[in-house]
């Protein structure tokens, strides 16, 4: 009451020496700031804070070096293996996607129609994507029965499961791929044609176009988009779960599982594993916001 | 070029071909549930189940919270760092991109640990406040997307002279940024707000998490209980999002258009 008082007594008369006044322009991003200290970085904090202290309170390290014992260690290194996996699969195949839609001389509608469509697909992630891909290459999916039925050839027989590795990270580049086309295709827009045009002149052929041209120019963005798509798939929990409940131990669903009833009866180790994912996503995205400082050079 | 045009055809053809057959199989799976023969069984199980209708209604109204939120949040933030303190601008573009660096579940355990029961915000205390934390936890997720569609939007038009003219009419700031700023960024707020409807509709983490009776919870827990009603839940969502994502191109496309 008292603060909202002097709020209105300390008002500046007129409208002009509001506009005017220094520590009053900063007002009006106060809201934001409060915003993101609560419901950002004090949270985040906590836990952070909370990775290095025991259960009294005190400072240790002895969480950090937990995360390392071999159950934890693999649901770590699980997740990073699909997260690599999809992002560079999804990088690889959304590059051709990309290339073909932008430059590759198809009729006009398909760029507007690819680039409409990697929208609504990038966002159906989560629950239905996993309902998806169980109702296509699960054990009774239409795609395994098929093969079954015209190829006589069972991919279950060969070692394929839906809810392992494999399975995990093909499901994930429906949602990995178009997110490469979208964020690719503006940098596809930056090759400049004079460039080709220019090489050819020179009589360099299509590979060394690429090889001295268009490659080095496009590297930064290429692998600073593949460490995007990693951390997207790093931080991903609900596919994972809807696909496989809880017997892929991939380290958002041990997370899940520790914050629902810490399991691991260790509050402190709970708060390391958080710790943990947010050094490896923080690492991809610092990573990829230095490459698209650099890619922006050329990519004008 | 001829050559490298089937290059292009066939990356596109591949790429269509992978995106459609899941969708397919996912229709037709649906529609498997009367024994023998192809029915919408499963879509009309699906759409009278109540806590169908009561969850897919919550995770409706969380949205549309959300979006209010997010932009009453977001376009006075932007269009101040535009007009005024444009050196911060750095600042709150990397604090935008954090949502994207800290997992959704990682922010919905410090929320647990932070805003239980027994501390000074005890938004865990009761429903009405729990929705307010999930509300929130929401915008933050959205923050990256919503703050860059402004902000995009923003730079698109002459925010300094529109303030000047309006100012020099007499106007107040709440009239200019209701009545000036915000319609001329009309269609970026709206992509922002149909992107944002898009993720939270079937968000599951922090719904679950936090105990909310969202869809992404009911979606979770068809999932592990039922045969055919996932598929036709899977072709609903891709329809919801197909819708948010269509409108969305279709208002980008149109600047302008009455109202």
């Amino acid at each position: 009451m008292m603060s909202a008082t002097d709020l209105a007594v300390g008002q500046p008369p007129s409208r002009r020496t509001r506009l005017d006044g220094r520590s009053l322009a900063w007002l009006g991003v106060a809201p934001f700031f409060l915003f993101a200290l609560l419901f950002l970085i004090l949270p985040t904090g906590f836990l952070v804070v909370g990775g290095f202290q025991d259960a009294q309170g005190h400072f240790t390290l002895a969480n950090i070096g937990k995360l390392f014992q071999p159950s934890i260690r693999s649901a770590y290194w699980i997740s990073i293996e699909v997260s690599a996996a999809s992002a560079v699969g999804g990088a690889a195949i959304g590059f051709f996607i990309a290339y073909a839609g932008v430059i590759g001389g198809l009729p006009r509608w398909i760029r507007p129609t690819l680039i409409t469509f990697c929208g609504v697909a990038s966002n159906f992630a989560g629950l239905p994507l996993a309902f998806a891909f169980l109702a296509t290459l699960g054990r009774t999916g239409l795609v395994t029965a098929l093969l079954i039925r015209y190829f006589d050839f069972n991919i279950y027989s060969t070692g394929f499961n839906l809810l392992s590795f494999w399975g995990l990270a093909i499901t994930y580049l429906y949602f990995q791929i178009p997110l490469m086309v979208l964020i690719l295709a503006p940098a596809l827009d930056g090759l400049k044609r004079e460039w080709r045009e220019a090489s050819a002149i020179l009589g360099a052929s299509g590979l060394q176009y690429w090889r001295y041209v268009a490659l080095p120019v496009l590297w930064p963005s290429l692998l600073g988009t593949t460490l995007l798509l990693f951390a997207n798939a790093f931080g991903a929990i609900a596919t994972a779960y809807g696909l496989t409940g809880s017997s892929l131990n991939i380290i958002t669903i041990e997370l899940y599982a520790q914050i629902r009833g810490d399991v691991l009866h260790d509050q402190n180790l709970g708060y390391a594993l958080a710790l943990g994912m947010i050094v490896i996503t923080g690492f991809s995205n610092a990573a990829y916001i230095w490459l698209r400082g650099r890619s922006e050079r050329w990519l004008r | 070029m001829r050559h490298s045009r089937i290059g292009s055809w066939l990356a596109i053809a591949i790429g269509t071909i992978y995106f459609l057959v899941p969708l397919l199989c996912t229709f037709e799976f649906s529609l498997r549930m009367r024994r023998g023969e192809y029915s919408f069984d499963a879509y009309r199980i699906v759409l009278s189940d109540p806590q169908f209708q009561a969850t897919f209604l919550y995770s409706t109204a969380l949205a549309l919270a959300t979006i209010l939120v997010g932009v009453l949040l977001v376009v006075p933030t932007a269009y101040w760092i535009q007009l005024r303190l444009r050196r911060l601008r750095p600042v709150v573009e990397f604090i935008t991109l954090l949502p994207l660096v800290i997992p959704a579940i990682v922010l919905v355990f410090g929320y647990l640990r932070i805003y239980n029961s027994s501390s000074l915000l005890p938004f865990t205390a009761s429903e009405a406040a729990t929705n307010l934390l999930l509300t929130f936890g929401y915008v933050t997720l959205a923050l990256p997307y919503m703050y860059r569609a402004v902000d995009t939007g923003l730079r698109s038009i002459d925010v300094r002279t529109l303030t000047e003219a309006a100012e020099s009419l007499g106007a107040h700031w709440p009239t200019i940024l209701l009545k000036v700023i915000l319609p001329n960024v009309r269609v970026a707020v709206l992509s922002g707000a149909f992107l944002t409807f898009a993720i939270v509709i079937g968000e599951f983490t922090m719904a679950s998490l936090l105990d909310r009776p969202a869809f992404g919870p009911y979606l979770q827990l068809m999932g592990a209980n039922r045969a055919y009603e996932p598929s036709a839940l899977a072709i609903i969502a891709f329809l919801v999002t197909w819708a948010s994502m269509g409108l969305m191109q279709l208002l980008g496309r149109r600047p302008g258009d009455g109202r």
